[in-house]
């Protein structure tokens, strides 16, 4: 049998100017209008190209989405998953209308609830009561649903004694429970939500995972759930839409997904850039690098958990009988550009060893919950001590960082400051009189 | 596959496209989101008065000031005539109205901007918001009013020359609000769906509505104008309805129909104008913010 679908998407693309909405606007809109008097087609749809952030493109437009089309049956719950940048975002907006797409369609079939952010319009100044209500309201509640939802919200997040009392003087746990629990009640056949559940510690975020899984289960909700955490998508979801460059790569079986997603997009890092950018390199008389790899247990290639290692491996040829050869990187953090550590696979500096010729391989090893969430930067170093670079600031090689199980991730509201994140020891013991 | 499919045709509750047509106003739809409106309007009136300490007096002190300045400054210095009334009275009917329509205006005129957080992460008809802002403004301006009120009062017990026209009031009053909340929140609509693109904007709205009140018999009354330019203030909508308001409440000033009728005319026009232009800009104002 062949389930109903509720959500009918049609070629939906979405484009946006890049750079700076300026003086420039007001010139294309002019252009733009020009062309709509005469009743053509808006001659700008026609620029820009697909989103590849990595690449420098030529236009000053791009396509966040480019012919996205798919169809989602009643009571699926498909995963959304892709590099960043890769729309996952922009294709959450156009489903929950807080943007239009550019070209296509979308048809929706019941009533839809998105949860792209927990506490949405929240006000500190109002109480927890006020705040259900309220926020209950902007989510698309009406207040018979909130009145008869009341009790179960306040017992879901636990603030009882708390609910006449202004939220601005929760604690930051209070806060993130309360407005999850105001979504996690929502009474709508379409529930689309975005990685909020990054927030919260983790006790709370598998109850929460519980909640949707619970919801989807028994309520015949379809559920749609963007993630960069492959292991709750794999627990939670039973189809896949996997994104690139801004058009569906995938669409299918959750477990197939994972495994094309693993497998495929580790194979494009490798082949299309590292390698391109290996081959690129000027031809040295005594060192060659054959390949690099970055890996992880489970990982893709491109996010790695914080809370396990990551192993950075090198293989390279010696052409010729060679001293003082150092391998290693340096890790930079991509927001700050800040170095935070540099390795040599040979870290004493007085050994100065011959090495013979043929093919080696190193490998150096990112200890287990040694960095925080974020992007980092590899750029691959290889040297003759004291004599010269042979590769310095020609491979760069991004990673994300996600902190899904290791130290809790938020301080507060804020991630944790610093970028990196090593557990450490304490002991607190009662000192006596 | 594809005639099972077809079964459903038709059968969507919700079509999502680049643009809608011109007049798709979804105001239907508005009406579904009132007790989202009623929130927001509670949320505002309930914050306002949450984060001061002398709370709802603020809404006395502030015209109470103005009027003391312009009697002052407008009335005993620069001598400018006020239709033979007590200049207290003159100048606040005149400040309370004016207060209304310029708060109004400059809250909704910066819907966009301020609430481009909520607005990004969800989904209602963004027209709720300035109305909401329009609807908790009456409150402040019902404060003002019944200052207003009281003043006057005092004076008739008191023997000046002021002749309030209770019949007038009754009806002139909700008249002349509503035209004025329209007219506000027309403007407000436009200027909001402009200034999301061009920020420039913001720096005119202050400027042009404190131009505009000159332009408005707040501190002069029309009769005062001389003939030849008296058309020029006479085209600006809000004259009429202080006019009315100062007819029926102190007894001077001109009640006329068609000016009300006029006023009524380009409030409607100006409302429509912004629906649309504001419903245009609710579709893709996140990707100019």
């Amino acid at each position: 049998m062949i389930m109903r679908p509720v959500i009918n998407v049609e070629n939906i693309s979405k484009q946006y100017r890049l750079g700076l909405v300026g003086t420039g606007t007001l010139k294309d809109d002019l252009y733009r209008w020009w062309y709509r008097v005469q009743g053509k087609e808006d001659p700008l749809l026609k620029v820009g190209e697909v989103n590849d952030r990595s690449k420098k493109g030529t236009s000053d437009y791009v396509f966040a989405l480019k012919d996205v089309g798919f169809d989602v049956a009643q009571g699926e719950v498909l995963g959304i998953i892709g590099k960043n940048g890769a729309g996952k975002s922009t294709l959450l907006k156009v489903l929950s209308r807080t943007t239009s797409p550019s070209t296509g369609r979308i048809r929706i079939k019941g009533r839809v609830a998105s949860l792209l952010e927990v506490g949405t319009g929240f006000h500190p100044e109002l109480t927890g009561r006020e705040n259900i209500f309220l926020n209950g309201a902007i989510l698309g509640m009406t207040k018979h649903e909130i009145t008869r939802k009341f009790d179960e919200i306040v017992d879901f997040s636990g603030v009882e004694r708390y609910i006449d009392t202004p939220v601005k003087r929760y604690s930051s746990g209070m806060y993130v429970r309360l407005a999850f629990g105001v979504a996690a009640h929502l009474e709508s056949e379409i529930l689309i939500v975005d990685e909020v559940l990054a927030v919260g510690d983790i006790e709370f975020q598998k109850k929460s995972l519980g909640k949707m899984g619970e919801v989807s289960r028994q309520g015949g909700k379809t559920v749609l759930f963007v993630s960069h955490n492959m292991i709750s998508i794999g627990s939670l979801c039973n189809k896949l839409l996997v994104m690139k460059h801004g058009q569906v790569d995938f669409h299918g079986d959750v477990k197939e997904g994972l495994n094309y997603y693993i497998n495929h997009m580790q194979h494009v890092i490798e082949s299309s850039d590292l390698s391109e950018s290996l081959k690129s390199l000027p031809e040295d008389e005594y060192f060659e690098l054959l390949d690099f790899d970055l890996q992880q247990e489970q990982s893709d290639g491109v996010v790695f958990l914080s809370s396990r290692p990551i192993k950075v491996c090198y293989r390279y040829r010696i052409k010729k009988r060679i001293t003082g050869l150092r391998v290693g990187f340096d890790f930079i953090e991509q927001k700050s550009e800040m170095t935070l550590f540099t390795v040599f696979h040979d870290d004493s500096y007085k050994t100065i060893e011959p090495w013979q010729e043929g093919v080696y391989t190193s490998e150096a090893i990112i200890d287990a919950n040694l960095l925080r969430e974020g992007s980092f930067i590899i750029n691959i170093a290889v040297c003759i001590h004291n004599v010269r670079w042979i590769i310095n600031g020609q491979l760069k090689v991004p990673l994300e960082v996600r902190n899904i199980e290791g130290i809790t991730p938020i301080y507060g509201f804020e991630k944790r400051p610093g970028f990196l994140l090593p557990p450490i020891a304490w002991r607190n013991e009662p000192a006596g009189d | 596959m594809n005639s099972e499919k077809n079964q459903f045709a038709e059968d969507w509750d919700m079509v999502i496209e680049p643009r809608s047509s011109l007049f798709s106003l979804n105001l239907r739809e508005v009406w579904g989101y009132g007790y989202l409106l009623m929130m927001f309007v509670r949320r505002d009136l309930v914050s306002v008065y949450k984060q001061t300490i002398l709370g709802p007096l603020w809404f006395f002190i502030q015209p109470l000031l103005t009027t003391i300045t312009f009697t002052i400054i407008f009335g005993n210095i620069a001598k400018i005539s006020t239709d033979g009334l007590p200049q207290v009275l003159f100048y606040m009917s005149g400040i309370t109205l004016w207060n209304y329509f310029s708060d109004c205006l400059t809250n909704t005129s910066n819907t966009f901007t301020v609430n481009a957080s909520i607005f990004g992460k969800v989904y209602f008809p963004r027209l709720v918001m300035p109305l909401s802002r329009a609807i908790s403004g009456l409150a402040k301006f019902g404060v003002q009013f019944l200052l207003f009120v009281g003043f006057l009062v005092y004076y008739t017990l008191n023997g000046s020359n002021v002749h309030p026209d209770l019949p007038g009031i009754l009806w002139v009053t909700p008249v002349v609000v509503l035209i004025l909340a329209g007219l506000a929140l027309g403007l407000g609509l436009i200027l909001s769906a402009m200034t999301t693109k061009y920020r420039d904007l913001f720096f005119l709205i202050t400027f042009g509505i404190q131009l505009l009140m000159y332009a408005t018999p707040v501190i002069y009354p029309i009769s005062s104008m001389d003939e030849k330019y008296r058309w020029l203030i006479q085209a600006n909508p809000i004259s009429w309805l202080v006019e009315a308001f100062r007819h029926v409440y102190l007894g001077a000033g001109e009640l006329s129909l068609p000016g009300l009728a006029y006023s009524f005319g380009v409030m409607a026009l100006i409302l429509v104008f912004g629906i649309v232009v504001f419903n245009r800009v609710e579709k893709t104002f996140m990707d100019t913010v």
